[in-house]
Parts: C-alpha cells; sequence; structure tokens
C-alpha cells in the first residue's frame, strides 16, 4: 500500500476528514497544516508531548546547578567577607538561582524541541504546496479506494499519490 | 465539529473578510513592496541619530567618564535614568506575548510579534548604559564567573547589582529565543513564497525545514506554552531585580519595599506607551488597520489606565510612608523631591503619569488616535522623568549637607540618549522591512473568531480550483 495525500481548503473540513479516517480504522500518518488548527491533537489522535518533563528536569538542574556554584565561589572557593555578611547568604542567591533556572529551562526546551523534531538551521526541506500558506493536508498510508471515497465524502479538494514525502519527524 | 462551543457573542479579530492566503498577502506583500519615502526619511533621521550616539560614545570611552555630569555626590544619574527607561521599554513585549497567551488573550496576536521585537531592541539599548558606565568596556566580561587566574577570583553573588546582569542577560536570551521561535513557522511560509534567489536561500536557511507537519506543530504548541510560562515570571523578576538596584541600598527615596511592583507597574505602563506608538504609526503606514484594529489600541489603553494607576497609588504611598515611618531622612527626601530645585522634574512626572492617562478613561478619547498617540508621547516622557526623579533626586541631597550638590548632564550624555533612539528606531525600521511584523500563522488562527462560516469569505462556499500538483493526481468520482 502507497502513500495517500487528501487536500483540504477549510480546517473544519480538515477536522472532519481526520476524524472520519480515524473512525474508519484508516492509519492516519501525518498532517500539514499552515497554522495549529484548534482541535488538531485530538482529530488526528496526537498524544501529548513530553517536553513538559524535559523543560522541568532542565530547569530543577540548571537551579540546583546555580545554587551550588554560588554557594562554592562564596563560602568555599574563595569566601571574602563583603560587609559582614554570612558567606553563605542563601537569600541572597536567590535572584540568580531563578534566572538560571530560566534560562536553563527555556534554552534546553527549545534544543529538545528543534532536537526532536529534527529541524536545523540550513534544513531544505520542500513543504507540499500551498500548506505553509492556506491549505491543509492530510496523510495516510493507506491509499485505497474506501480511504479516497471517506476522504471526498469530508469534502478533500484533491487526492494525491505520494511515495516520497517529507515527514514530520518520527511518529 | 470542533468550535461549536463558541459564543456568538464574539466580534471578529479580524475586521475585513479575508481568506488565509489573504492574510499572507496582507502582510507579507508589505516586505515585498519597496519602502517608501517616507520610511527612507525615518530610516535616516534614525540612522543620523546612531550616528551621533556613536561618536558621543567612543569620546566618552577614549577621554573618560569625565565627559558626563556626574559628581561625587551623583554617582548615578543620566546613565541608569536611561538605562531603567529602556528596560521597562521591553516588558510590554513579553507581557504581550507571555502573560497574555496565559490568559488566552486572543488579541495578542497581531501585535506581539513587533512587541517583542521592540523588547529586545530596547534591552539592546538599555544595555549600552551599564557597558559605557564601566568606563572600560572591553573588560565588560568581568561580570560574568568565569575561572581566571586571579585566584581564581569570583564576582560577589549578594550584590544587586550583579543579580541585574543575570536578569538582564537571561531576559534578552529568553526574549530573542522565544521570538526566533514564533517566526519560524513565518519564514517558512515566506520561503514558499519566493522565487528561486538569495532571498529564498536566506529564508530556508533560517526556516529550519518547517514543514507544516502536525506533530511539530502540536510539539510546538506544547514548547510555546512552556516558554510563555517561564517568560511570565521572568518579566516580573527583570525590573524586580533592576528595582534592587535600588531598594537594597540605604539611600532615602530608593530604600523601600514597594519598589518591586511599583517598577515592574510602571515598566508595563511605559512599554504599552510605545507600543501604541509604534503600532499607531506602523498599522497605517503599512495598510495593516484591520489586523491591528481599534480594538487592539482600545485594549492596550485600558492597560494603561490600570498601570498608570497602580504608578499614581505607588506615588502616594511614598509619600504616605516618608510621613509615617518617622524617618526623617526620607520625610526630607521626599519633601525635597515636590518643592526642592528639581521641583520641575517631578512635577512632569506627576502630570504625565497620573493625571494624563486618567482620560483614557473617556471611551471618546481613548478611541480618538491622535489623542492615543499624543498621551503616548507624554507617558514615555512622564516614565523617562520617574528614573530621573528617583535617582537623582535622591542623590543630590544626601545626608550631610556640606555634600550637596546638584546634576546637569553634559552634551555627550544627551547625545548617547539619543544615539539610543537612533539604535531603537533603526533597527525597528529594519524590522519591518525584513521580517513578517505581525504572526501569520497565529492571525490565521483566529481568522474564524467570531465569524461562524469558518475562515472562508462569506458567500465563497465553492473551494477555489488549485493548481496541479506534481504526478499524476486520481479523483473518485
Amino acid at each position: 500500500m502507497g502513500r495517500l495525500v487528501a487536500f483540504f481548503e477549510d480546517e473544519q473540513k480538515f477536522l472532519h476528514g481526520a476524524e472520519a479516517a480515524r473512525a474508519a480504522g484508516l492509519a492516519i500518518e501525518d498532517a500539514f497544516v499552515p497554522y495549529a488548527v484548534h482541535g488538531m491533537d485530538e482529530a488526528l489522535g496526537l498524544r501529548r508531548s513530553r517536553l513538559t518533563f524535559v523543560c522541568f528536569v532542565a530547569g530543577l538542574v540548571g537551579g540546583s546547578l546555580a545554587l551550588g556554584f554560588q554557594w562554592w565561589t562564596s563560602a568555599v572557593s574563595w569566601p571574602l567577607n563583603i560587609g559582614g555578611k554570612p558567606f553563605a547568604s542563601y537569600p541572597a542567591f536567590v535572584p540568580v538561582t531563578f534566572e538560571v533556572t530560566i534560562l536553563s529551562a527555556a534554552l534546553i526546551s527549545v534544543f529538545a524541541f528543534f532536537a526532536r523534531s529534527r529541524l536545523f538551521p540550513g534544513k531544505t526541506a520542500v513543504a507540499l504546496p500551498r500548506v505553509t500558506d492556506d491549505r491543509f493536508a492530510l496523510v495516510l498510508t493507506d491509499d485505497s479506494l474506501r480511504a479516497r471515497e471517506i476522504l471526498n465524502r469530508a469534502g478533500a479538494v484533491a487526492l494525491e499519490d505520494a511515495a516520497d514525502l517529507v515527514s514530520g519527524g518520527a511518529a | 465539529m470542533v468550535n461549536h462551543h463558541e459564543s456568538s457573542l464574539r466580534e471578529p479579530l479580524v475586521t475585513e473578510p479575508r481568506t488565509l492566503a489573504g492574510i499572507t498577502d496582507d502582510i507579507v506583500g508589505q516586505m515585498q513592496k519597496r519602502p517608501t519615502w517616507k520610511w527612507w526619511a525615518l530610516f535616516a533621521v534614525a540612522l543620523g541619530l546612531l550616528g551621533l550616539g556613536l561618536s558621543a560614545v567612543g569620546f566618552e570611552v577614549f577621554t573618560g567618564i569625565g565627559t558626563w555630569g556626574l559628581n561625587r555626590t551623583v554617582g548615578w544619574a543620566f546613565d541608569i535614568t536611561n538605562f531603567v527607561f529602556w528596560v521597562g521599554i521591553g516588558h510590554a513585549g513579553t507581557l504581550i506575548s507571555a502573560i497574555l497567551f496565559l490568559f488566552r488573550q486572543k488579541w495578542r496576536t497581531s501585535i506581539n510579534r513587533s512587541a517583542e521585537a521592540m523588547t529586545l531592541f530596547a534591552v539592546m539599548c538599555a544595555a549600552v548604559f551599564p557597558l559605557i558606565h564601566m568606563g572600560r568596556p572591553w573588560l565588560a566580561f568581568f561580570v560574568f564567573p568565569y575561572p581566571n587566574d586571579r585566584g581564581p577570583l569570583w564576582v560577589n553573588f549578594r550584590s544587586p547589582l550583579l543579580w541585574d546582569v543575570f536578569a538582564i542577560s537571561t531576559y534578552f536570551t529568553v526574549s530573542a529565543v522565544f521570538w526566533f521561535v514564533g517566526l519560524v513557522p513565518d519564514l517558512a511560509t515566506i520561503r514558499d513564497r519566493l522565487p528561486p534567489g538569495p532571498k529564498r536561500r536566506i529564508f530556508t536557511a533560517l526556516a529550519f525545514g518547517w514543514t507544516g507537519s502536525a506533530r511539530i506543530w502540536s510539539r510546538y504548541e506544547t514548547l510555546y506554552m512552556l516558554l510563555a510560562g517561564l517568560a511570565t515570571p521572568l518579566v516580573l523578576s527583570v525590573h524586580t531585580i533592576v528595582s534592587m538596584d535600588f531598594a537594597t541600598s540605604v539611600i532615602p527615596g530608593w530604600h523601600t519595599t514597594i519598589f518591586p511592583p511599583y517598577f515592574v507597574a510602571g515598566a508595563v505602563f511605559s512599554g504599552f506607551a510605545m507600543v501604541l506608538t509604534l503600532l499607531i504609526v506602523a498599522r497605517s503606514s503599512m495598510g495593516l488597520s484591520h489586523l491591528i484594529t481599534m480594538r487592539h489600541l482600545e485594549n492596550m489603553a485600558k492597560i494603561i489606565i490600570v498601570t498608570g494607576s497602580i504608578v499614581g497609588l505607588a506615588y502616594g504611598t511614598e509619600f504616605f510612608i516618608a510621613w509615617f515611618s518617622g524617618n526623617p531622612y526620607e520625610r526630607f527626601t521626599f519633601i525635597n523631591r515636590a518643592t526642592g530645585p528639581f521641583a520641575w522634574a517631578y512635577w512632569i512626572m506627576v502630570s504625565c503619569n497620573v493625571i494624563s492617562p486618567q482620560l483614557l478613561w473617556f471611551k471618546k478619547l481613548r478611541t480618538s488616535i491622535p489623542v492615543l498617540f499624543t498621551l503616548s508621547l507624554v507617558i514615555n516622557v512622564g516614565m523617562w522623568f520617574e528614573r530621573f526623579v528617583i535617582i537623582v533626586t535622591s542623590l543630590h541631597r544626601d545626608f550631610l549637607p556640606s555634600s550637596w550638590a546638584s546634576y546637569a548632564p553634559t552634551k555627550i550624555e544627551v547625545f548617547t540618549l539619543m544615539g539610543t533612539f537612533g539604535l531603537f528606531f533603526t533597527l525597528f525600521l529594519l524590522f519591518v522591512r525584513v521580517l513578517p511584523v505581525i504572526s501569520i500563522g497565529e492571525v490565521k488562527a483566529v481568522l474564524s473568531f467570531g465569524r461562524h462560516k469558518g475562515p472562508q469569505v462569506e458567500g465563497d462556499h465553492t473551494p477555489a480550483p488549485i493548481a496541479p500538483l506534481a504526478g499524476p493526481t486520481k479523483e473518485v468520482a
């Protein structure tokens, strides 16, 4: 079985097509859309991203390292008496710990996102025609007559067989 | 259908009927037109100011900080005023992009891109001042804790000035990343419209190979929410930490616990005024009035009323505490502010920041473009004076009358301030030429908002014929 690409010109018809295909048990490989369509995740049956865990762990590690580093430089490596303040002045370490937590959580999340989606600067990917402008494409790994029938009925404006598509990263 | 629970009372965010492709044309078409003479005129003025500022900074760096009007009593004045002013301007961008996103304020979609750009440019302008105040800016890396052969001798993590280094650099980095992540899908949209050539190659490189995959979009939405969640406490922390540069000292007029919320409210207040100034010009000159509508301007005006009132309340509270605390130095500082040699600056501040935004309670004034534009400029002037008043009036008459002094900026300082305006507007004018000023993807997502027929133009129910695709197209009858 090959791949089938169904093009839609309306977000509602696209969502309807995706829901109909899933209800009929057709395997959806991916979809290509110009914007984050509201309700797309449910219609396509996508799982929730695990990026939130990456973000949490990155923040935790970054913040702990920042606090530990401030304690080490101020109280261990070269303690300096500044205005008689304690060497390990934890309340004074809060702002930098907070900033480094945010910085590491944000940067590592963004890096993880690009790595997981296999996006990188200079990558030359060819998008399906008009899907970055005003068209919605649904890609099925099923090009049977039944699949075509279902998608046509849902309002697809064109159906195309496609062998080599640029997939949106690992499933 | 998914959007069936949308209320029928909602007003459309995009006030003119547009197709999805129409939105792309509206926004990208702007970038492909030749710049008008007005753009060139503004750009020439901005570049001129930038050149003036660069020569002032060059002169200062070669000659020394003595070229400024600082003295032993007033050790911080114009430079720190400008630093706090510019950092404050930056706050509205992140507020719009992050906080309004978390509150699901969908109207933010057409203003967040330009407001975020404004944030980045304002933080760049702010960074100039501490850098040149160091006197030897090529040693600026000393502020970061790096292993060195002087011990190693570390930075002092108990100093609020160091917290500021971390706050501002984190703020700039995270804002830049947030902005770029928001740009990637739009860069792909532009890439796919451009004919082959060097321009297309640049956009291909910047678009990171974005194909619009729904799997990536789904993950992207998660990332965007995470970044908004991280940027929200970050933006509040930045001006909080800036205020701690003052509040952790023992100078009367600075040593108060009200400073963090007071500074954050003031920052948002001035930032929204600057967004209004820029967008009022941009929307009319770029023909984007149906995307940046009166509703957007009105909403921003309402935020200005709120934050302006918070600022007014803070001024009152400061005075009350100066009396109520029974601290004679504190009381003297505030009486000196309102009646001393810098009373003119104080009353400019009060009339611009407390009185003028109250005019926006009237709908007639709030929806009048000339009034909004004038008020936005007035508020920016007022907020600059607020920082000047806080810094200079608190310092110039300190505990010992024998060390009392006055302060007046030198030409070099004034030129440096003008130079940062030049830098800001040069960058902003370049931005509106080379990047989409409105988030194309986000506006498309709210296009059907308040319209029951979906994103199609009314009456246009038959789908437009589409261009034949590569390869045989098989259709089932």
